[in-house]
């Protein structure tokens, strides 16, 4: 086993330090309290929720990329036997159409409706929702809907979409450029003026799909005798959907509930407002009956937010010993066709420029960005948001350079990374980097791939004529953001704090409510340890509750790698206030001093005694057993507490990938991948690894193999699992993952937030680890996913251009 | 519409007797009619795999087969391999090695490492994620689950050697 060391678990000392707890569950490869349910199949999935008289709905969609509605008929369908009622926009006047607004100047926010009004904007969109009696009754009354569209100008190609003369998505806009921005430091004219050495290039990551294996679904409840609306949503964010949700329907979030139950993955896909959710809400209140939607997968590839699709011009400019001077990128962002709530079209590509510096001291640095609309589902945050495509470029130039310098691509690294002893640092687009673990990391994956001796071994494989190659890809993210710090620029949603809710009840069972939401990373495990440590009592005994817009008074729910940072934060102090009172309540009862009691395991003891209480007997003491605390000394055994890291901390990682490219299939297997990460103080090594694990997966289908395609009239073509194809069990090699453990100084516990790194790094370090193999043929990799297809294009143009290029010399 | 069909089934290990529309699927016959939602339906084109279950003792997409075409079949769905004895070995090899996270392909994973460690002696990792390639996974990068499958292959073997002794 190479993935990490082994987790001690630290011996408690004697009483002086039974209060001061040292962590003990906290660091534990628990194992999780939610594999029962999901393993039996007894987990609940909103799919699986079974209720009477449920409704279904099927949506018809535009099949034009850009269309005006002309007319719909809808007659046949509201006849057709079993179905209860057809919707379209027009029927939905009185909903509140939703706008993702932004402080940010030069930015446009686009009207987000449940239904196309007026005009469609991309293949997919819904235009028209079918509610029967069953899903199967619902996709038949589809065919008996005719739409009358007239098509308009398709807006495809992000470049020409950016145009002043091209045709406009949006025309209250005024343009398709739906945000810009640029950040500047220092002088990288002048710094390029004096450069020993540039490298650039115009780099090129394709469109990719979250693809979660849960489909979107929503189900929503209505009762009518209480004004009350539940919406069951396979959603990461709850209780910004709840917001979104009582505007857009005018209905008081007292009223108004957002559950998110099991979810099967959500990767970004599922953090952020759906034209489906509002339309499900909607019916089930219109018609008072439970109401469904299902979405099949081709739904899915067609309607689901979308990542990455960025081109980046970019130049870097170092000195002849390989110190860089300059970064400079201009970045075209394709957003899709709507600004997608809450996030914006921000989120992506301004996080684009926003990273491109990484890890590295460039004191000179200019990043461009603009996000362009165009005829495709809108962009929204996917796992990484930005930063892969960033790391891409970034890591890449790092490569040329070395190449150009002779240098070793890990030295030059090294060389310009922002050492221990220069944090923090604030990088050219302004990003302060706190105790970041650049080196160690970087020093830790070639400890674990050895990597002199993979040098070495690559020089024998090439001179048996073997396509083999190592790449490296070192970066930084910004996690846990705090209240100071918007996950996007400008956006009018604190997604900086998190509420904690614990309570003891009469019966002495543990309680725990958050405001994040699960999709599978286990965080009713992980913030049941850290409750578990800061409360003394056992993981076992605390039921955590989240994923409900009702738990806490205010909530988003779970993204751009916050959970464990600010959930745990929170869990902390409210476990804490919680676990004074059971001492206090416990002081009394056993008349001892505060200071010579230990909580641990569910109870508290005298310590040096056997004279202790249960958290149960200490329960019914304080709620049910009158007189035996005075009144003025009792205190409900429950704490909310909100926990704020203001600023956030950072996470950091080093991927390394040793590849061999096949000559005759040009197939890229990767023999290695090796990551070093920091995300602080682990909570559970056993889930961080399967973050890296899975996260790293998708960054290999990312750099080989997905991507959402579409043709010149907005086509998607790519719109089932054998056209957008992902990584199966023969795709992914084992991955060692390496654990450097360095305490965040700036959050509560420690913790840095993990989960989106194996995708930042994974793609750029394959990317690199293809050039390296290719370097023989003077191939640069510029564009991702390297297919066979695209690697077939360049190792035949590099050969065809050396075959004629000798000739001309000859002639 | 299509007359109903009449079919005799049985899944795990109950009879049943239903009329079903010939273009029910069997993903959703057991979903729906049956209330057995632990079978996932992951693309309903047959690529993910999360709705896998044993048809006849031989593993098969659910969402590629009718329930009309299933009169006399026998089924296995993952609420049928827990025993009152407990997890079935797969099961807890699954818990043991961190080898799910979100649980939505979890279940068609099951059914496909079961089958597989009933076929093949699965000798090498590579035999294993070979045999695991029709099953989409998105959340694991599969590392955990290939060692889930070769912790049960190893403790079903060592099991076979007790009871041959």
């Amino acid at each position: 086993m190479t993935d990490g060391k082994p987790i001690l678990a630290v011996e408690r000392g004697g009483a002086a330090d039974s209060l001061a707890a040292r962590p003990k569950i906290v660091g534990a490869r628990v194992k999780r309290t939610e594999d029962a349910r999901l393993l039996a199949g007894k987990g609940t999935f909103v799919d699986d929720r079974r209720v009477s008289g449920l409704l279904h709905v099927a949506f018809r969609r535009s099949d034009h990329s850009h269309a005006r509605i002309k007319q719909i008929d809808c007659d046949d369908a509201r006849g057709m036997p079993g179905v209860v009622a057809v919707f379209t926009a027009e029927d939905m006047a009185s909903v509140n159409a939703i706008f993702a607004t932004s402080r940010m100047k030069d930015y446009h926010a686009t009207a987000i409706t449940a239904l196309a009004r007026d005009k469609v904007r991309y293949v997919g969109e819904p235009v028209v929702a079918v509610v029967a009696e069953t899903r199967y009754l619902a996709e038949d009354a589809l065919e008996l809907i005719n739409i009358e569209f007239d098509p308009l100008p398709v807006v495809i190609d992000p470049e020409e979409a950016a145009k002043p003369s091209a045709t406009l998505l949006h025309e209250e806009a005024g343009t398709n450029v739906l945000c810009a921005r640029e950040f500047r430091t220092g002088d990288v004219d002048q710094a390029i003026a004096c450069a020993a050495v540039r490298v650039s290039g115009r780099f090129r990551f394709r469109r990719k799909s979250p693809l979660a294996m849960e489909n979107r679904t929503y189900l929503a409840e209505y009762d009518a005798g209480r004004d009350e609306l539940t919406l069951y949503s396979s959603t990461q964010v709850p209780g910004i959907i709840r917001d979104a949700l009582s505007e857009a329907l005018d209905i008081p979030g007292s009223r108004l509930r957002v559950v998110a139950p099991d979810v099967g993955g959500g990767f970004g896909g599922k953090a952020s407002l759906y034209a489906e959710e509002i339309l499900v809400a909607f019916a089930a209140r219109r018609l008072g009956q439970p109401v469904k939607w299902t979405s099949d997968r081709m739904e899915d590839l067609a309607s689901t937010s979308q990542g990455f699709d960025q081109i980046v011009d970019a130049e870097l400019a170092l000195d002849a010993e390989g110190r860089a001077l300059s970064l400079q990128a201009d970045v075209i962002g394709d957003v899709g066709a709507y600004s997608i709530y809450p996030w914006t079209a921000v989120i992506e590509p301004v996080q684009v420029v926003s990273f491109l510096p990484g890890p590295y001291k460039i004191p000179n640095y200019r990043g461009r960005v603009r996000g362009v609309a165009t005829s495709k589902p809108p962009m929204g945050p996917y796992r990484g948001v930005g930063r892969p495509t960033s790391a891409f470029v970034t890591e890449r130039l790092m490569d040329m350079a070395a190449r150009k310098l002779g240098m070793d691509p890990v030295a030059l690294r090294l060389k310009n990374m922002i050492q221990p002893n220069e944090f923090p640092y604030r990088i050219g687009s302004g990003i302060v980097w706190d105790q970041c673990a650049f080196t160690e990391c970087l020093d830790a994956a070639c400890e674990q791939a050895d990597y002199s001796a993979l040098r070495a071994r690559q020089a024998r494989a090439r001179a048996a004529g073997h396509w083999f190659g190592i790449g490296i890809a070192c970066y930084a993210e910004l996690t846990g953001i705090g209240s100071r710090i918007s996950v996007a620029p400008g956006m009018p949603i604190n997604t900086g704090t998190e509420t904690a809710k614990i309570a003891i009840d009469s019966t002495g069972a543990i309680t725990a409510a958050f405001g994040v939401a699960s999709m599978g990373q286990g965080l009713e495990t992980t913030l049941a340890q850290v409750v578990a440590e800061h409360l003394g009592g056992r993981v076992e005994d605390i039921r955590i509750i989240q994923g409900d817009s009702a738990a806490v008074p205010n909530a988003t729910g779970s993204y751009a790698s916050r959970s464990a940072v600010l959930a745990g934060g929170a869990a902390t102090l409210a476990a804490r206030e919680v676990k004074e009172k059971l001492v206090r309540a416990a002081s009394h009862l056993l008349e001892a001093s505060a200071d010579d009691l230990a909580v641990e395991d569910g109870k508290v003891t005298v310590v040096g005694t056997d004279r202790a209480l249960t958290f149960r007997q200490l329960a019914r003491a304080v709620y049910l057993e009158m007189g035996r605390i005075p009144s003025d000394k009792r205190e409900e055994l429950t704490s909310t507490r909100t926990y704020d890291p203001v600023f956030g901390t950072s996470a950091t990682a080093a991927h390394l990938a040793v590849v061999e490219i096949d000559p005759s299939t040009f197939e890229v297997k990767i023999e290695r991948f090796v990551v070093a990460e920091d995300c602080g103080r682990l909570i559970n090594p056993m889930i961080v690894d399967g973050q890296v694990h899975g996260g790293v997966a998708q960054g290999i289908g990312a750099a080989l193999y997905e991507e959402v395609v579409y043709n010149d009239e907005g086509q998607n073509l790519t719109a089932s699992l054998v056209d957008y194809i992902i990584p199966t069990a023969t795709e992914v090699p084992s991955i060692e993952v390496v654990h450097i453990e360095k305490d965040s100084p700036t959050t509560l516990g420690g913790f840095r937030g993990m989960g989106e790194g194996g995708t930042i790094g994974a793609p750029a370090a394959i990317a690199n680890a293809i050039a390296d193999a290719l370097s023989p043929f003077n191939i640069d990799i510029f564009e991702l996913p390297v297919s066979p297809e695209r690697l077939f294009r360049l190792i035949e143009n590099a050969t065809t251009d050396r075959k004629e290029s000798t000739h001309g010399h000859e002639a | 519409m299509a007359k109903s069909v009449s079919i005799s089934i049985t899944v795990n290990g109950r009879a049943y007797r239903h009329d079903v529309e010939p273009r029910l699927l069997l993903s959703d016959f057991l979903r729906i009619e049956l209330g057995l939602t632990g079978t996932h339906v992951g693309c309903e084109h047959g690529v993910c795999g999360a709705c896998t279950v044993l048809v006849n003792g031989d593993s098969a997409r659910s969402c590629l087969l009718l329930a009309a075409q299933l009169d006399g079949a026998e089924i296995m769905t993952v609420e049928g391999l827990a025993t009152s004895g407990g997890l079935h070995p797969v099961q807890k090899a699954f818990h043991d090695h961190h080898a799910l996270q979100c649980g939505f392909c979890t279940p068609g994973m099951l059914i496909t490492a079961v089958d597989l460690l009933k076929k093949s002696p699965l000798a090498s990792d590579e035999e294993i994620r070979e045999g695991l390639s029709g099953n989409l996974c998105r959340c694991t990068g599969y590392e955990n689950i290939v060692r889930a499958v070769r912790a049960a292959a190893d403790a079903l073997k060592s099991e076979n050697q007790e009871s041959a002794l």
